[in-house]
């Protein structure tokens, strides 16, 4: 361990080397276990003091819409959790274009800011990155 | 004899809806549920393939799932009926036959 990882270690976790990991999520929340599942390992990655990216995409982006109220399905609503991913410095969260689009949804429907992206730009963030989960 | 067909699949990702769609008898009911009920929306990708299903089925949306996903009323196609899980069980009785698409 250098000097330099030492003094960084404020955190749980310190020392290690720290990869760029983007979580692709591509599924629609609570039809099945993907959206939950994937916010459980995002967070674990944050804890690991990784390089975080989340991208919403297909019916992915449905995961972002504002207004889920489940007090009728009595499921557990887990949205609110995408607004607590800056509290664990997960600040990078990005939206296809053309998802939001064809699923008549704009910027104005999603729970938090994203960067809305286009195909060229999603092409490039995936190849800057060390790791790509899909979920 | 009637039909209720009940959809619970995203009809973005499968290709569930459309095979309904194919095979139900005009007159017969489409139930939407669980990820089914974004086949309902107004301004999407499959708006324009409903608008034409609902000239000759009637459609249903499932409103505890359509709720659960952040939408309501204002964002359905025009003659899009809401059940809650009661109407669900009327549905079932009132046709003779439920076929649930997977």
């Amino acid at each position: 361990m250098t000097d330099e990882t030492m003094l960084e270690g404020e955190g749980e976790y310190s020392g290690g080397v720290v990869k760029k990991f983007l979580y692709v999520n591509r599924r629609a929340p609570y039809g099945s276990i993907y959206a939950l599942e994937s916010l459980e390992v995002v967070l674990i990655g944050a804890a690991f003091e990784q390089d975080v990216s989340l991208l919403f995409l297909d019916d992915g982006v449905f995961q972002l819409k504002k207004g889920q109220d489940t007090a009728m399905s009595d499921m557990k609503n887990f949205s609110p959790t995408y607004r607590a991913l800056e509290m664990y410095d997960v600040e990078k969260l990005y939206a296809d274009k053309e998802s939001l689009e064809q699923r008549g949804m704009t910027e104005d429907d999603l729970i938090v800011p994203v960067e809305v992206l286009s195909r060229d730009e999603i092409k490039d963030l995936m190849a800057q990155q060390d790791v790509v989960l899909s979920f | 004899m009637t039909m209720l067909h009940i959809v619970n699949k995203s009809p973005f990702e499968k290709t569930t809806l459309d095979s309904c769609l194919c095979y139900a008898q005009e007159g017969s009911a489409v139930l939407l549920i669980e990820d089914g009920v974004y086949a309902a929306l107004q301004g999407t990708s499959v708006s324009e393939k409903m608008r034409d299903a609902l000239e000759t089925l009637k459609v249903y949306v499932l409103e505890p799932d359509l709720r659960t996903r952040g939408m309501d009323q204002s964002k359905l196609l025009n003659g899009v009926e809401l059940v809650d899980y009661g109407g669900f069980v009327d549905l079932t009785v009132a046709h003779d036959i439920v076929q649930s698409w997977l």
